[in-house]
């Protein structure tokens, strides 16, 4: 497909999703509360968006993925959180 | 249209959802053993969850005349206690020659712990030694890159195990390539949040030539969709896939890739009459 056309299927879901995280941020805004590093990790993902050698949705992905290569001594939970939070 | 659903936990499902996906044109369904949401007390649990996926499950799906096969492991959710992954791993023998059984799965990692690894090994070991079929969980979100590099390790480090007979499942775009560049199969998990939706699923697709791809619902007992399968069918044809290409993705790689297990037979071979 070319750019005409996956604009035509796609733009107004993306403008839809765009506009979501703008209104979650604001909402944050509004709260109050202690920093969390998943609104760190969120903030930091968001600036990956710019144009770059990798494409956007890799680099978004590994930003928010644990960077280490190690085996971790012992699984304390079951659940993941969707950032990292050892950075 | 028809298609396979390669990935799905039924035991978690209604029966409704067998006769939609019947219905949706669904010619087999796959489940992996999986965590039943809370942690079993004893290797007795998995014995009766085994005999649900190797004998009640496929009457269930019987009855929609679907045929229904299994894959048997303790799940990495439940891998850190080794010492009861050992006894559940020693319970799996007796059940690789019921007739649905095409391997050991859903196995791999959760928090990629060093128990969990241990079991992983073990788990791969058992495979080797049967001759079975691998099919690999990666970990969940910010584990997944590091879990998927760990999984990769672990089985390429194992000279028995041919990668061409492993599904490295849930690969999202930061570890499709490294899994299809090391000889691997993946599979792409369509989920509403978490995992992957179906247009990144067909931009993957696009990118990587499809050839050793497959879609799944994983439907479980979680936020998922039965039909997520068709649902993507549908997105592809969106896209401009035409119903050749369409049915390669999301009927014939399956059938190719659980074919190398020979009790894989298909609807009128092996479907019981209702």
């Amino acid at each position: 497909m070319n750019r005409r056309e996956l604009l035509d299927l796609y733009y107004l879901e993306a403008r839809a999703k765009l506009i979501d995280v703008a209104a979650f941020l604001d909402r944050l805004d509004r709260a109050d509360g202690a920093p969390d590093f998943r609104l760190t990790a969120f903030t930091q993902a968001l600036t990956q968006l710019e144009p770059g050698r990798e494409p956007r949705v890799e680099r978004v992905l590994a930003s928010l993925s644990d960077p280490t290569t190690e085996p971790i001594a012992v699984a304390t939970t079951k659940a993941a959180c969707g950032a990292w939070p050892g950075k | 249209m028809r298609y396979i659903e390669p990935h799905a936990h039924m035991v978690s499902r209604v029966t409704d959802d067998y006769r939609a996906m019947t219905l949706a044109g669904c010619a087999a369904v796959c489940e992996p053993a999986f965590w039943a949401g809370f942690d079993r007390s004893a290797a007795a649990g998995f014995y009766d969850y085994f005999r649900q996926l190797t004998d009640h499950e496929p009457q269930r799906a019987a009855k929609f005349g679907l045929p229904h096969f299994s894959w048997l492991c303790i799940n990495p959710k439940e891998s850190e206690d080794v010492g009861l992954a050992r006894e559940v791993i020693a319970l799996i023998p007796q059940f690789l020659d019921r007739p649905n059984v095409l391997g050991i799965g859903e196995i791999g990692l959760n928090k990629n712990s060093r128990n969990e690894l241990k079991v992983l090994e073990m788990h791969v070991d058992l495979a080797a030694r049967h001759h079975q079929l691998i099919l690999v969980h990666t970990p969940h979100l910010e584990d997944k890159l590091k879990g998927t590099r760990l999984i990769l390790d672990v089985l390429r480090a194992d000279a028995r195990i041919q990668p061409e007979r492993c599904l490295i499942d849930h690969v999202e775009e930061h570890t499709v390539k490294m899994v299809l560049d090391a000889g691997f199969w993946g599979g792409m998990t369509l989920y509403p949040e978490t995992k992957c939706t179906a247009a990144r699923a067909v931009d993957m697709i696009e990118q990587y030539s499809g050839e050793r791809l497959w879609m799944n619902s994983a439907c479980d007992w979680g936020v998922s969709v039965p039909l997520a399968i068709p649902l993507a069918a549908l997105e592809l044809r969106r896209r401009g896939h035409g119903a050749e290409a369409i049915d390669r993705l999301i009927y014939q790689n399956p059938v190719r890739f659980l074919s190398q297990c020979s009790k894989f037979k298909l609807p009128n071979e092996a479907v019981t009459p209702v």
